[in-house]
This record gives C-alpha cells, sequence and structure tokens, in this order.
C-alpha cells in the first residue's frame, strides 16, 4: 500500500488568488492541489497525497494559534505517514506557516515532517528543528526541489538512515553525518584556497561550532572552612579502571573514595586516559589529581575538609553533551554533602 | 630542489628465500628482514621476538594493535638515504631519484604500548574507512621483551618498521619503474621570477608531538624540540618526517601517510599552474601554552618572511591540538595570509556536539575528515594478526567492544587513518 501524506500549501499555490486572498480560513481538500502534483509524479505510486490543507498565509499569520489547532485537528483525524508543507522558495510569511506549522505536527502528533524554503527565507531559522529542503528564491525552483523533496519524504516514510545534509537534500541542522565526497580532502582544499585567493565563493564543510562559555565561580576569599570537591578530566581512577571509562569518548564517569588517602600511589591509582603519555601520571597519579598537596593544606588548616569522593572522567575525544551530563549529575552530589567549592584539573 | 620518483607497480607479495621483485611481485625473506631489523640496539634490547605475516586487500582478516604503517621505498640518486637520522645518516634529502613499491606497506603491530592503536580490516565494512585495506601488508608483529618500558618498546618497534621498510624498498633499486614523475619546487626569487603572477603559497604542516605514541621526528629530531622551520617539500618524500604516533589511530599520521603526503601532492598538482608552491612550514603541536604560542608565532612569521598569499594548515590529532590549529589560522589571517584548514570532528555519536575544542570566525574555510565519534560495528573475520586482547582499550573501544562471537563494536576513531586531517580520504561530514 502506497504512504499516505498530507500536504499543506497557501492560497496562492492553490490558485485561490494572491494577496487579496491571503486572509482565508484553512481548508480541507481531499487529494492534491498544485503543487503535489510534481510530488506525486515523482513518488511513482509508492505514496500518495490524500489531503491538501490551503491556509491563505495572512491568516495564519494573524491566528497562528487558531491555524495550527485546525491544522493539527484534520492531521490527527486522517492519520497520515507524513505531513509536507510548501516549498516556500523566498515567500516570508508562507515560509514561515511552513515551518511553524511542520514543527507543531511534529511535536503534537510525532509524524516525520519535511518543508522546503530558500536558505534566507525567515522559515529557515527553523532548520536545527525540522528538515528543511533549500530551494530558488523563486517558484521557478520546483522543477529541482520537487524530486529532492519527494526522494527525502520517501526515505522518511520508510523509516530508513538519513545521510549527510549535502546528500539528501536538506538545510545542514546541527547533527554532522559523515558521507564520502568524491575527491579525497587534501584535492578539495587545495580546490576552497585557490578559490579564497582568487575571490571566488566557497563554503566550508565545517562551519565554526558556537561555545558554551562558562564564567568561573567568584573567589572564596577564606578556604580555611570551605569543603573542597575534586573533579577531573584526566581520567585518574582506582587501579585496573573497576569503572571500565574509556581511553577515549568516554560514556560515564566514575565516583573514587579517599578516605585515608594521605596522597595517591602508583600502587593504587592510574589513568584511564588514552590522549597523553599515560607514564608520568601513573607513576605519580597526584599530578593529574594532586591528593597529596591538597591533604597537607588540610593539615596545615589552607583549606576546611576535602570532600570524600573525586569525581573523575576522561576528557580525550569525549562530546561536550556527554561532559555536561557527567557534571550535571556529580555537582548535585557534591552539593548534596555540602561541597562548597571545587578544583577541576585537567590535562 | 627535484626529485625523481619512479614508482615500481606491485601486484602481489609473497615469502620467499630472498627479497627481490620480479614482475610485479615483491618476494620477501623474512629472516633477511630480522636479520637487519636485529642489527639496531634497541631492536636487539627490547624486541623478544617478530613474526611476519601477509595480508592482501580483500581477505577476511584484521590486524591490531596496529602502531606504524610504512611505504618500502629506497634511494636510487642524490644524497642521503630513506629516514634520515634514523636509518640513513642525516644528509639532506629530497633531491635526485627515489624508488617506491608502489601497493606495499608495512604494518608494525604487537602488545599495545598505551591505550592507542589502531585496527585495519581487509574486508568488511571496516575497510572503505582505512587506506592500508588497499595495500598489501607485510606485517610485522612485535613481542616486547618482558619488563620492557613502554618508551622503550615504542621506540625498537618504530625502529623495527621502518629498518624493514628500508630493507624491503631495497629491492627495488635496480628495477625499471613502471612511471617516473618530477616534482620540484624553486627558490625564492627562481620563484618570484618564473612565475610573477601566480599567488605564493606554502604548506603549514602540523606534527603530533604530545607525548608517547603521541610524537613526530623530524631527521631524527623530536618534533617537540623544533621551533618552527621550512621543508622542500620533496624532503618528505624521503622520509624526512616520520611518525612515533597513533593514538587515536583514526587521525594520526603514519609514516605511510607523511611519505605519500597528499597536501603536498595536490599542491604540486597545482605548481606553475594556478600557484606557485614555495615549501612546507613544520610546526609542532606541544601541550605547553608557550610552546603552543612559540610555534604558532613562528609559523606565521615564516609565512610572512616568505611573502606567502595562502597558507594551507593540516592538523593531526584533536582536542589540545585545536588550540595550536586556531592559532596557526587566525595569526596568519591577521597578517593577510588567506587560509584553508583541514581537520576532523569529535561530534560525538550522535553527531550533535560542538566538534573542535576551539574556533574563530576567522577560520572560514574548512575540510573535515568526518567525525571521529561515529559508532561502527566491525564483523568478526577469519584471521586475526596480532590480537584482540586490547579492542576495549584503544581509544574509540569501550568495555564490551570486543563481542563474543569476534565482532567489535567501537567508534572510527578506532580504525587506523580513517579520518586523516592531510586529507588523505574522501570521507567528510556536514
Amino acid at each position: 500500500m502506497a504512504f499516505r501524506v498530507v500536504h499543506y500549501i497557501n492560497q496562492f499555490f492553490a490558485n485561490v488568488g494572491g494577496e487579496e486572498m491571503a486572509h482565508i480560513a484553512p481548508e480541507l481538500r481531499e487529494g492534491k492541489v498544485g503543487p503535489g502534483m510534481a510530488f506525486e509524479t515523482a513518488w511513482k505510486g509508492e505514496a500518495v497525497i490524500v489531503n491538501t490543507i490551503v491556509c491563505g498565509d495572512s491568516y495564519f499569520a494573524e491566528h497562528e494559534k487558531d491555524a495550527k489547532e485546525q491544522v493539527v485537528a484534520w492531521v490527527k483525524e486522517i492519520n497520515p505517514d507524513m505531513f509536507i508543507a510548501g516549498p516556500a522558495f523566498n515567500a516570508g510569511r508562507y515560509g514561515y506557516a511552513c515551518a511553524n506549522i511542520a514543527l507543531e505536527v511534529k511535536t503534537q502528533l510525532g509524524i516525520p515532517v519535511l518543508t522546503g524554503m530558500y536558505e534566507e527565507n525567515p522559515g529557515a531559522d527553523l532548520k536545527d528543528k525540522i528538515l528543511i529542503t533549500p530551494t530558488a528564491n523563486s517558484a521557478a525552483g520546483m522543477r529541482k526541489a520537487a524530486p529532492t523533496m519527494a526522494k527525502l519524504a520517501l526515505k522518511l516514510m520508510k523509516g530508513e538512515v538519513l545521510g549527510a545534509s549535502c546528500e539528501e537534500g536538506y538545510m545542514p541542522n546541527g547533527i554532522r553525518v559523515n558521507f564520502f565526497e568524491k575527491e579525497r580532502g587534501a584535492k578539495r582544499a587545495v580546490k576552497m584556497l585557490i578559490n579564497k585567493i582568487n575571490g571566488k565563493a566557497f563554503t566550508t564543510e565545517f562551519p565554526m561550532p558556537n561555545f558554551d562559555r562558562v564564567e568561573p565561580g567568584k573567589a572564596i576569599p577564606d578556604m580555611s572552612k570551605v569543603v573542597l570537591g575534586l573533579a577531573t578530566s584526566g581520567g585518574i581512577v582506582s587501579k585496573g579502571n573497576p569503572d571500565h571509562i574509556e581511553a577515549s569518548s568516554a560514556s560515564h564517569y566514575g565516583e573514587y573514595d579517599i578516605e585515608g588517602w594521605d596522597a595517591l600511589t602508583a600502587e593504587g591509582w592510574e589513568t584511564a586516559h588514552g590522549g597523553y603519555d599515560p607514564v608520568y601520571a601513573n607513576e605519580n597519579p597526584n599530578r593529574v589529581m594532586p591528593i597529596d598537596v591538597l591533604r597537607q593544606m588540610e593539615k596545615e588548616g589552607k583549606i576546611g575538609k576535602l570532600h570524600r569522593y573525586f569525581y573523575s572522567t576522561v576528557g580525550n575525544g569525549t562530546a561536550v553533551a556527554s561532559s555536561r551530563k557527567f557534571a550535571e549529575e556529580y555537582a548535585q552530589k557534591m552539593l548534596k554533602a555540602g561541597v562548597q567549592a571545587c578544583i577541576m584539573t585537567s590535562t | 630542489m627535484k626529485l625523481e620518483l619512479g614508482f615500481i607497480k606491485i601486484n602481489d607479495v609473497q615469502f620467499s628465500n630472498e627479497c627481490a621483485v620480479k614482475d610485479g611481485i615483491l618476494y620477501v625473506n623474512p629472516e633477511d628482514v630480522k636479520a637487519f631489523v636485529y642489527d639496531h640496539d634497541d631492536c636487539k634490547a627490547y624486541i623478544k621476538s617478530i613474526n611476519f605475516d601477509i595480508a592482501k586487500p580483500g581477505e577476511s582478516v584484521r590486524i591490531t594493535p596496529v602502531k606504524d604503517v610504512i611505504e618500502p621505498r629506497v634511494k636510487v640518486e642524490g644524497p642521503g638515504g630513506l629516514f634520515p637520522g634514523f636509518v640513513a645518516n642525516v644528509d639532506t634529502v629530497g633531491s635526485g631519484r627515489t624508488h617506491v613499491l608502489k601497493g606495499a606497506a608495512v604494518v608494525t603491530a604487537g602488545k599495545i604500548v598505551g591505550f592507542q592503536e589502531g585496527i585495519i580490516d581487509m574486508s568488511g565494512p571496516g575497510a572503505q574507512y582505512t587506506p592500508f585495506s588497499k595495500t598489501l601488508n607485510i606485517v610485522m608483529v612485535c613481542e616486547p621483551v618482558e619488563g620492557t618500558k613502554q618508551h622503550d618498546y615504542e621506540r625498537a618497534v618504530r625502529y623495527a618498521g621502518l629498518r624493514a621498510a628500508s630493507f624491503i624498498g631495497g629491492a627495488g633499486k635496480a628495477v625499471e619503474p613502471d612511471e617516473v614523475k618530477t616534482y620540484e619546487t624553486l627558490g625564492i626569487k627562481e620563484g618570484i621570477e618564473k612565475y610573477p603572477n601566480l599567488p605564493r603559497v606554502g604548506y603549514i604542516h602540523m606534527l603530533q608531538t604530545q607525548g608517547l605514541l603521541h610524537d613526530t621526528y623530524v631527521y631524527g629530531v623530536d618534533a617537540k624540540k623544533i621551533v618552527a622551520t621550512l621543508l622542500n617539500p620533496t624532503e618528505t618524500m624521503d622520509g624526512a618526517i616520520l611518525s612515533g604516533n597513533c593514538v587515536s589511530a583514526c587521525d594520526k599520521n603514519t609514516t605511510y601517510h607523511h611519505l605519500n603526503n597528499p597536501v603536498v601532492a595536490e599542491l604540486f598538482e597545482e605548481h606553475g599552474k594556478s600557484l606557485n608552491y614555495v615549501c612546507n612550514i613544520i610546526t609542532n603541536e606541544n601541550v605547553y601554552l608557550a610552546d603552543k604560542q612559540r610555534s604558532s608565532d613562528w609559523a606565521a612569521k615564516l609565512a610572512k618572511l616568505l611573502d606567502l598569499d595562502a597558507v594551507l594548515v593540516s592538523e593531526e590529532g584533536f582536542g589540545n591540538p585545536d588550540a595550536d590549529l586556531i592559532m596557526n589560522c587566525v595569526k596568519n589571517e591577521k597578517q593577510g595570509i588567506k587560509t584553508v584548514l583541514i581537520t576532523d570532528e569529535y561530534a560525538g555519536q550522535d553527531g550533535k556536539s560542538q566538534g573542535l575544542a576551539d574556533s574563530d570566525p576567522l577560520a572560514d574555510a574548512v575540510v573535515t575528515g568526518g567525525n571521529a565519534n561515529m559508532p561502527i560495528v566491525l564483523p568478526p573475520m577469519d584471521k586475526v594478526i596480532g590480537m584482540l586482547d586490547y579492542v576495549d582499550y584503544c581509544s574509540g573501544g569501550h568495555a564490551g567492544s570486543l563481542r563474543p562471537d569476534g565482532s567489535i563494536e567501537a567508534e572510527l576513531q578506532i580504525i587506523t587513518g580513517a579520518t586523516n586531517e592531510m586529507g588523505f580520504n574522501c570521507m567528510s561530514a556536514r
């Protein structure tokens, strides 16, 4: 049986009228209307548009909540395999409507959604939340956009794993996917360099990531009463690595009891870290987790007390999302135990 | 400086009672190779045994833990010999003529030194990620003498591989190559006179230098101890730079990569046409901030001194060296030298995290070798050269990576050369 699709378009593409008809409320029609024809042609019977929803762009902009409720109610009732909106090309309000209604359907009903538009369309701001196929800036781009969107839609309905954005035809959505280029990296780099030298257009393969910048805590003037916690991404663990912390791309952290240890010894401790020369850390683990010095400071009353446990993971090749997850968890443990300050050592 | 490379196409490798190349077949006598390897104090002192094996493309063979891969070559004319400062004397290499046994490689393997060695699969899904599934591999599994310290073991195996590749390469000395290619870069003044209208381009080649299994050597010098300096591109083709590292094996340059540096090759392709390839600037990736500042300052200073219009920068490794990469980029861009970077990414298994440990808006032209955190499953192989004992501990592995049936579930970073940052492969990411 063919996959069933609901298609959302505006008054213009439904041939109802231009700006003067942009006020029309959503209406539900049977089968395909206007651009839906191009999708069905590309699907060759594997998928059909069971209903088309037509909505005026001004109506959506001015009654967004009502429009969304009505569209979601219909889609829920129809229960299709997929929801497609547009493509909207460079029509700003239409693009906004396509992206937002697609996101609403995805969020409310959990079915795959897809839209298409020009990269500078304001609707493209949602490209990290829903799949958007980049199109030309006018409807003349339909001939190219329709087969790309149709193919991508079919893949989504079949539940296939998506390749990289440039292969499948969706805007980069912040999820990096590997694929094979036709030319090796060095050749691509030299070509990019020649274009850059000559002032010609080039596209980086890796837009610089956005960084979380964490402000360090305020200085603590008197440490003599403070319970001090310790954490490290340097991979210091009990001898034998009982928690099996990975040498790279750690999936978890460990909690280690230092009660009774005046210093870490080579017999009791080691590093699990695969990203630096382990010999010196294994000879003297205090080089990474300075229990020796801190115990001395504890004795001298320079710090109040060392927290009984330290927390350790391997920073090597470990995703920021994983690191954040670990720290959120062990920071709570430290807070619960009354820790007031923490030293984080890295390597 | 001008070098002729004579490529002798090797179609098969076989063990024999002699070392020779006949009709495209490389015959290797393991006993002769061993005798040459052991004629060295470190190899004698620290390597208990060497077992030779051959792995060919398409076979159901897994090689692990892999330390280095080396292409057999031999100097035929001109000063010096292969691997100056290590196997040959330290004469400046890169001119005259060198023969290459194209299609063959020496692979060193054996008990791990750290957590860091890699895997080469000769067939199956893992094979498409490593260039060494396509070479005819002479594998040396080296067993250390009991009680050998990690640094000594690493050094001895490094020497063993280099010596074996030099010895085997010798079989091509008197053989007529199938193809000869000439590579030449010019002196500064000569280059400007010959190519007055072409942009002057240099290659900033970053070398991994973070300690055990993270080191690189230049003419016998540990590159941790160099300041940024200049090389003629052809020097790399004679083994001026060699690998002492394989940590997170996916993005470390083996000696094979250095000998066949793809950036050098691709810049030569455009040399005299769209650009004037001036030279290589080598710099390191030390762990201290002062070293990073000095090395990137010097690399940028040399680029300016040479009046370069543009540089291509290749990284080695990830994380800590990302800081060096961005420094090299920013310092050159700020002095008006257009810069392109080659790197790889650690974006998490889901591809959603930031893939570099440092960034700057000036890094607007970047080529990537892909996301090294990508999970992969490698099916069991009929034969293992080396040992599977360490799969769970190597970078990219985790407890349970090695499954009972011999298959491996790990991250791409465990595969030797998978996300190479010289741009050796076609893999990328978006």
